[in-house]
C-alpha cells in the first residue's frame, strides 16, 4: 500500500451554492406564486405614479362614489378620484412603511438578540425581559400608544412599527445565536485565536441568517397590516395622500352605496399580507437543510 | 436450503431515491447466508451499506432509506420480502431480534424499562402482565444486570451506556429469537464496557445456540467473535471467507488493505501502510469495480467492467478481476499472484 | 531537550446540576493531574469516556480556566492569564478536534477556513496568504483547486486534513489533538495518522494526543498516561507502558482492547460494573469498586502517584509487588 500522500478530490460535486437554493425555492409552486406577487407589488411601488391611468389626487366631481366600470376599473372614492390609480400610488406608501419598519426593527433586534444569546449574563437578562415586557402587550395596541405618544405621521407609523417588531428578532437571534454557539466550529475559531468579536459576526452570524430571513418576511405581512391599521385609525398618513388604510377608513363610512371603496383596498392588503406569508413559508422550506 | 441453515440472503437489491426522477442502489447482488448458532460479521466501513442490508432483511425501511427492488430473503422456510406486514411483525422481536448502536436512542425515554420490557413480552406471548414482569427481570439477570429490580424501574437516561446496551440485549431476547441482529452493537461504548458485551453476547450463542449477525466496522471484534465473514464495500460484498483465512490469506485488495492499516496492539511499526483517496459518495460512484480508483493493482479491465463475486476456493468468495482466471498479475516480490 | 509543556496539581471541578435543597454537588472532571511534555515528542492521554482527557485538553488551551494548578507552556505560566493576555499564546499551540464535520465553519470556504490563524496573527498580503495556503493543502495531500469549496463536500476524513492544514498555517510549536481520528473510517484513520507522524518529522511538532484507543496510542506516542476518573493513574514511557502496565486498570483496558488476529487468543480481564458517578468520587482509590486487586487499605487510602521505575509512575498501593 501506497505510503506517500495522495492528491484526493473532494466527494461531492462542486454545487453552486445559489443555484442549489434557487432550484429548491422553484420547487414551490406557492412560494414562486407569492413572489412574483411581491415582485408585481414592488413594481407598482416604484412605478405607481407612471402607469396610474389617473392622477390619484384629481378629483371628478360628476363621477363621485362611480361603480367599477371600463373607464374606472375599480371605481371612484368620495371625490370622484380613481381608486386604482390611489391603489397603485399608494401601494409605495404602504410597502415602503412596512418594509422601512421591518428592517430597523431587524436591525436593532438581531444586534440585541445575538448580543444576549452570545454574553448572556446581564444583557441577556435586560433584552430578554424587555422583549417580555413589549411581548405582553398586543402589537396594535402598543403601536397605538407609541403613536398617540409621540403623534401622528408617516415616520411615526415606522418608529412604532419598528418597535414591536424588535423582540420578535430580539428571541429568535438570541436562540438561534445559542444553538450555534455551542458548536464545535465555534470552539474552534476561539481556540485559533479570534476575538469575541470576530466569533460573533463571522462565525455565529451567518448561521443564523436562516432563521432571520424567514422572520422577516413573516413580519412585513404583520407590518402592513398594522400600518394599514394605525393609517385606519387616522394615525397614519396626511389626510389626503393615497394609503390602503386610510382609503378603507375613509370608504367603510360608504359601505351601502359604495362597497368597492372597501372591497378593493382590503382585498388588496389582504393578497399583500398572504402573499408575504406564502413566501416566508417557502423560504424556510427552502433553507431548512433537513428538506430536499 | 442446508438442515442448519437459518438465513440465506440471495441477490438483494435496495435503491433510494436521490431526486425525484432518480434512484440509486444502495446496496446491490448482496447474497450470503448464517447457519444455526454461527456468529457471522458484517464487516465495512461507513457508506458501505451494511446498516441499510440488516434494516432490509427485516423489513425496517421507510420510504426515505430506500426500497427493496430485487431478491429475497430466506428464513425458516419463507421468503421475509414476501410476507405481509401483519406476518413481519410476528417475526419481528419473537424469532429476529434486532439491536442497535446508540442504545440511549433506541429506547423510550419516556417509559420505564420495565414497561417496555413487558411490552415486547407481550407482544409475542400470552402472558399475562404478572409473568411478563417476571419474565422480564429474569431476562434482565440472564444479561448480567446485578440488580434488575431497581434498573427496571429506571428510565433510560439514567442508565449507562453499557446497561442500556445490556437492556437493549434483553428486550431482544426475551423472546428467544433465533437469530441476533447487532448493528454496530459496541461503537458507542467504552472499550472496557465492549469486552463485557462481547462477552455477554457469546455466552448468549453459547447457551442459546441464538444465532448473531454482527455488523460492524471493526475488525478486531470480527477476529475475536464472528467464525465467519462477510467484507462490504461501497454496497458491495467483495469478499466471503471464515474468519482465520480472512485475516491470514484476505483475497481482495481492500481487504487486504483495511487489514495492514489497523494498528496492532503489540506490533510496532514505523509507519502504518494505507489505502489512498476516500470512499466514494453513492451519487458519484465510479464505473467498473467500485474499488479501482483506490486499489493498486487496477488494471484496465477494473474501471470497464464490475467484476461477479465468485468463489475462489471452497470456503472463500472475491470479487476482483485478479481472482478470474483470465487476469493474473505480479505482485511487488516477483511472485505471480492468482 | 526541555519541556515544551508542563502540567502541575491541576484541579477542575464543574458545579453539577442545582439542587433545590442541600449542597451544590460537583462533577470532578480533573483532580491533581501532573504531566511533562518535552518538545518533539508525543505525549499521549488515554482513558474512557468520563476520565476527564477532553477537559484538560481544554484546559491547556485555555478554553476554560482551572479551579487550581499551574500550566507552563513555554516557560510562562498560562493558567492565571485572562484570555487578551493569552492570546498571543494560541499562536504555537493549535488544535485538532475530534469531529471533523463540525469542527470546520459550514459557511465558510476552505481558503477562509485555513487562513484565518494568518488573517489573526500576521500581517501577509492577500498573495502570500494564497500562496501559504496553497503550500498547506499540498502538505496535507489536497488541491489549491479545492479551495474554494465548501466543507460539506469533502469526506471526513479530507476534512480532518483541511483541520490540520489550519492548525499549521501559523507554525505553531504545540497541537492539541483531541481524538483526532477517532470519529474517522478505519482505513481513513491510517491516512490521518501517517500524515501527523509526517508533520511531527517535518515541522518539529510537539503532539499532545488525546484518544481512547490504545492501539493508536501505541503506534505514535512517546509518552503515555493513562486517566481514570479525572486522576492519572499511571504514566510512562510508551514501551514501558505496553509492556510492563503497572496498574490494574491499565492492565483491564490493554486486556480488552480486541485484537484483529484471530490466531491470538487473550485471557481476558473482566472489570465488573460500569464506571462510578464522577460526582460522588469513592474514597480511597477510585478504581476501588471494579479493581481485581482492591483490598481494605484501597477502600480508605488514596494512592499517590509514585515513581515506581525510572520515568514510570503508578498510583496504587499494591504496584510494586
Amino acid at each position: 500500500m501506497q505510503t506517500s500522500t495522495f492528491i484526493d478530490q473532494p466527494i461531492k460535486k462542486a454545487e453552486n451554492r445559489t443555484k442549489y437554493y434557487f432550484r429548491k425555492f422553484f420547487q414551490r409552486k406557492t412560494a414562486v406564486i407569492a413572489a412574483v406577487i411581491i415582485l408585481i407589488f414592488l413594481f407598482f411601488a416604484i412605478f405607481g405614479p407612471q402607469i396610474a391611468p389617473f392622477d390619484p389626487s384629481l378629483p371628478d366631481y360628476d363621477n363621485l362614489y362611480g361603480a367599477p366600470d371600463a373607464v374606472h376599473w375599480f371605481g371612484t372614492d368620495e371625490f370622484g378620484r380613481d381608486v386604482l390609480s390611489r391603489l397603485l400610488v399608494g401601494t409605495r406608501n404602504s410597502l415602503g412603511v412596512s418594509l422601512a419598519s421591518v428592517l430597523i426593527g431587524a436591525a436593532i433586534g438581531t444586534f440585541l438578540g445575538v448580543l444576549a444569546g452570545y454574553y448572556g449574563g446581564i444583557i441577556d437578562s435586560v433584552v430578554m425581559r424587555g422583549s417580555d415586557i413589549l411581548f405582553a402587550m398586543p402589537d396594535i395596541l402598543l403601536a397605538i400608544a407609541i403613536v398617540a405618544i409621540i403623534g401622528p405621521g408617516i415616520i411615526n407609523v415606522v418608529i412604532a412599527v419598528a418597535v414591536f417588531t424588535i423582540p420578535s428578532f430580539a428571541r429568535i437571534m438570541r436562540s438561534a445565536t445559542l444553538s450555534v454557539k455551542s458548536s464545535l466550529y465555534v470552539e474552534a475559531a476561539r481556540s485559533i485565536g479570534c476575538k469575541n468579536s470576530r466569533i460573533l459576526w463571522v462565525h455565529i452570524f451567518p448561521s443564523t441568517i436562516q432563521s432571520m430571513i424567514v422572520n422577516f418576511t413573516m413580519r412585513i405581512g404583520t407590518a402592513i397590516l398594522a400600518a394599514a391599521s394605525l393609517s385606519f385609525l387616522g394615525y397614519g398618513a396626511k389626510v389626503d395622500e393615497p394609503d390602503w388604510g386610510a382609503m378603507l377608513s375613509s370608504g367603510r363610512n360608504y359601505l351601502d352605496i359604495a362597497p368597492h371603496l372597501v372591497y378593493f383596498p382590503g382585498l388588496l392588503i389582504f393578497i399583500a399580507v398572504l402573499a408575504f406569508n406564502l413566501l416566508g413559508d417557502g423560504l424556510r422550506d427552502t433553507l431548512d437543510p433537513k428538506l430536499k | 436450503m442446508s438442515e442448519n441453515n437459518l438465513l440465506k440472503v440471495e441477490n438483494l437489491r435496495t435503491e433510494f431515491k436521490i431526486s425525484r426522477k432518480k434512484s440509486v442502489a444502495a446496496v446491490s447482488d448482496i447474497t450470503f447466508e448464517i447457519n444455526k448458532g454461527e456468529i457471522v460479521g458484517l464487516v465495512g466501513e461507513s457508506g458501505c451499506g451494511k446498516s441499510v442490508t440488516s434494516l432490509s432483511i427485516i423489513r425496517l425501511l421507510n420510504d426515505t432509506s430506500g426500497e427493496i427492488t430485487h431478491g429475497s430473503v430466506w428464513f425458516k422456510g419463507s421468503n421475509l420480502l414476501k410476507l405481509s406486514d401483519e406476518e413481519m411483525r410476528q417475526i419481528r422481536g419473537k424469532e429476529i431480534a434486532m439491536i442497535f448502536q446508540e442504545p440511549m436512542t433506541s429506547l423510550n425515554p419516556v417509559l420505564r424499562i420495565d414497561n417496555q420490557l413487558i411490552e415486547a413480552i407481550q407482544l409475542h406471548t400470552e402472558y399475562t402482565k404478572q409473568e411478563a414482569r417476571e419474565h422480564a427481570l429474569e431476562t434482565l439477570r440472564s444479561v448480567g444486570i446485578p440488580d434488575p429490580e431497581r434498573v427496571s424501574r429506571c428510565y433510560p437516561h439514567q442508565l449507562s451506556g453499557g446497561m442500556s446496551q445490556r437492556v437493549m440485549i434483553a428486550m431482544a431476547m426475551s423472546c428467544y429469537p433465533d437469530l441476533l441482529i447487532a448493528d454496530e452493537p459496541t461503537t458507542a461504548l467504552d472499550v472496557t464496557i465492549q469486552a463485557q458485551i462481547l462477552d455477554l453476547m457469546q455466552g448468549i450463542r453459547n447457551t442459546r445456540g441464538t444465532s448473531i449477525l454482527l455488523i460492524t466496522h471493526d475488525l478486531g471484534i470480527v477476529a475475536e467473535t464472528c467464525s465467519r465473514v462477510y467484507v462490504m464495500y461501497a454496497g458491495r460484498i467483495i469478499e466471503e471467507a471464515p474468519v482465520d483465512i480472512l485475516f491470514s490469506d484476505p483475497s481482495h485488495p481492500y481487504t487486504q488493505g483495511l487489514i495492514a492499516s489497523i494498528p496492532k496492539l503489540g506490533l510496532e511499526a514505523e509507519s502504518l501502510p494505507f489505502i489512498p483517496g476516500s470512499v466514494p459518495d453513492i451519487t458519484m460512484m465510479p464505473g467498473g469495480c467500485r474499488f479501482h480508483p483506490r486499489c493498486r493493482y487496477a488494471m484496465e479491465i477494473c474501471s470497464q467492467k464490475e467484476p461477479e463475486l465468485i468463489s475462489i476456493n471452497e470456503s472463500q468468495k472475491c470479487r476482483c478481476w485478479l481472482k478470474t482466471s483470465e487476469y493474473s498479475i505480479k505482485t511487488e516480490n516477483g511472485e505471480s499472484r492468482k | 531537550m526541555t519541556d515544551l509543556l508542563t502540567i502541575n496539581n491541576l484541579v477542575k471541578h464543574f458545579p453539577a446540576e442545582k439542587k433545590l435543597f442541600g449542597k451544590q454537588d460537583y462533577v470532578h472532571a480533573v483532580n491533581n493531574v501532573s504531566l511533562e511534555v518535552r518538545e518533539g515528542e508525543t505525549f499521549s492521554v488515554v482513558g474512557e469516556s468520563g476520565c476527564g482527557k477532553s477537559t484538560v485538553s481544554r484546559l491547556i488551551n485555555h478554553l476554560i480556566q482551572p479551579d487550581s494548578g499551574e500550566i507552563w507552556f513555554d516557560g510562562t505560566e498560562t493558567a492565571h492569564l485572562n484570555e487578551n493576555e493569552f492570546r498571543p499564546f494560541r499562536q504555537h499551540m493549535q488544535m485538532i478536534f475530534q469531529d471533523p464535520n463540525s469542527s470546520l465553519d459550514p459557511n465558510m470556504r476552505i481558503f477562509d477556513l485555513i487562513s484565518e490563524p494568518l488573517l489573526i496573527f500576521t500581517e501577509m498580503s492577500d498573495r502570500e496568504r494564497r500562496e501559504r495556503v496553497r503550500e498547506l493543502l499540498e502538505v496535507v495531500g489536497l488541491s489549491y483547486n479545492h479551495a474554494e469549496r465548501y466543507p460539506h463536500e469533502f469526506s471526513g476524513g479530507q476534512r480532518q486534513r483541511i483541520g490540520i492544514a489550519r492548525a499549521l498555517s501559523v507554525n505553531p510549536k504545540l497541537i492539541i489533538a483531541d481524538e483526532p481520528i477517532s470519529s474517522l473510517d478505519v482505513s481513513i484513520q491510517a491516512q490521518i495518522l501517517n500524515l501527523l507522524q509526517k508533520l511531527q518529522k517535518q515541522f518539529n511538532l510537539t503532539y499532545f494526543f488525546i484518544s481512547h484507543d490504545l492501539s493508536v496510542v501505541q503506534l505514535i506516542s512517546d509518552h503515555v498516561a493513562v486517566m481514570y476518573l479525572g486522576f492519572i493513574v499511571e504514566k510512562a514511557p510508551k514501551k514501558e507502558l505496553y509492556q510492563h502496565p503497572l496498574h490494574p486498570y491499565t492492565q483491564a483496558l490493554l486486556s480488552a482492547v480486541p485484537i484483529p488476529d484471530p490466531k491470538i487468543k487473550k485471557q481476558r480481564i473482566l472489570l465488573a460494573g460500569d464506571l462510578p458517578s464522577n460526582i460522588h468520587l469513592p474514597a480511597g482509590c477510585p478504581f476501588n469498586s471494579r479493581c481485581f486487586r482492591c483490598q481494605d487499605r484501597c477502600r480508605e487510602e488514596k494512592p499517590e502517584l509514585r515513581e515506581i521505575e525510572k520515568d514510570h509512575f503508578v498510583a496504587c498501593h499494591f504496584a510494586d509487588l
